[in-house]
């Protein structure tokens, strides 16, 4: 549909317009309100334009209910929650959009059959859906454990060797996707055994990513846990070939990471220092 | 070798895409000042609440009753995402303001 991917131009426009204004005092306030016009807009378009295989979106009553319910919620404790406890607020959000991402993948790999038996498993869209559960699902465990962590619910754990199991742990969900990938034609269901274990994987490491890594450091960590939802996102984007999603995911990846380095540079820390936590220690008996 | 090529014939647009998105949020937020790192990854986060245009299209296309459960979840979290992630950094932002007046 022509006007549907005129308008998510126009609101990858505004998620970029956004940003920039976001990176200068004077704006910031005015960049925040573009971005979020543009969300509408996407939002607002999808719903009521987008159609997969000459099918509209059903159940619209169902979807703007969710909606609704997601706003009076997400509204509610945004405006609730005290201004000391905003890191932590925008590490639960950001978790929020890791599980979504997490979800669409979960239900998008049993869908690829399209009631033939059997898919071919090396295409994009299969290692989109994979690094989207995976993406998806340690941005979410990692969230909430950095959320836990500033929220004073959860101690920290300073064990050096959390950090060769996590390398062990990312060593064998590059494995699983190798394994799914090189299946040649498979069935999806059969593989479904293999997609909840990795889920499972995933939100392991995402907790013991996040566990070693000393309090202090957490602004640090949300950050980079906040790029990574947006690759998550840009993985649905590319599945769905559909570029607002593609354009904001990449660019929160992009700028998120760039962010994350200049934050650990105002610390006057290095990101290794920061996930290897040579300095980890120290910095979280400071704060 | 092939393989490769293929790979990237097939999805040259999308791939053109994430090249210059990547270049492109590099370059937008370079000069940004430390006191707006907060309020940016927040924005940024909002931003990838766009999650929810794929939570839209699995909802909007659900059959089964686990798939059509999951969708609603995965709308709700996403509408969280961008919900909350604008509005938080919106109250950053107020603050920021009330503070540079005082001074």
């Amino acid at each position: 549909d022509a006007l549907l991917e005129l308008i998510y131009v126009i609101a990858s426009v505004l998620f970029i317009i956004g940003l920039k204004m976001l990176s200068s005092p004077k704006t910031a306030k005015r960049g925040n309100l573009w971005a979020a016009l543009g969300m509408v807009m996407a939002i607002i378009a999808t719903i009521s334009l987008h159609e997969m295989d000459g099918e509209p979106i059903k159940n619209i009553g169902w979807i703007i209910g969710a909606i609704a319910l997601g706003t009076v919620i997400g509204w509610a404790i945004a405006v609730k929650v005290k201004m000391t406890a905003m890191p932590q607020l925008v590490s639960f959000f950001n978790g929020m959009g890791g599980a979504s991402a997490a979800l669409i993948s979960l239900m998008e790999f049993p869908h690829l059959a399209h009631g033939s038996a059997l898919v071919a498993m090396h295409t994009g869209e299969v290692l989109a859906i994979l690094l989207g559960l995976m993406i998806g699902s340690v941005s979410f465990a990692g969230s909430m454990i950095a959320f836990g962590k500033l929220d004073g619910r959860i101690k920290d754990i300073r064990a050096s060797a959390l950090r060769v199991i996590n390398l062990i742990f990312l060593a064998v969900l590059i494995g699983f996707i190798v394994y799914i990938m090189t299946r040649g034609e498979a069935s999806p269901a059969e593989l479904m055994p293999a997609i909840y274990l990795m889920l499972a994987i995933s939100l392991i490491y995402g907790v013991s990513f996040v566990m070693p890594i000393g309090g202090a450091d957490m602004p640090v960590v949300i950050s980079l846990l906040n790029s990574f939802t947006g690759v998550a996102a840009a993985m649905g984007g590319f599945l769905y070939d559909n570029q607002a999603m593609l354009t904001g995911g990449i660019l929160v990846g992009s700028a998120g990471t760039i962010l994350t380095i200049l934050m650990c540079r105002a610390m006057n820390r290095s990101l290794t220092n920061v996930i290897l936590g040579a300095f980890g220690g120290g910095g979280a008996a400071a704060g | 070798m092939e393989a490769i090529l293929e790979f990237f014939f097939t999805y040259r647009e999308a791939i053109f895409i994430i090249i210059l998105s990547i270049f492109l949020g590099i370059e937008v937020i370079s000069n940004v000042p430390a006191v707006l790192h907060t309020p940016l990854m927040s924005g940024a986060n909002a931003i990838h609440g766009v999650v929810i245009i794929g939570a839209i299209i699995v909802m909007g296309h659900a059959e089964e009753t686990i798939a059509f459960i999951l969708g609603f979840l995965a709308v709700v979290l996403g509408t969280l995402n961008v919900v909350g992630g604008f509005v938080v950094t919106h109250r950053m932002l107020d603050m920021f303001n009330k503070k540079k007046k005082k001074q």
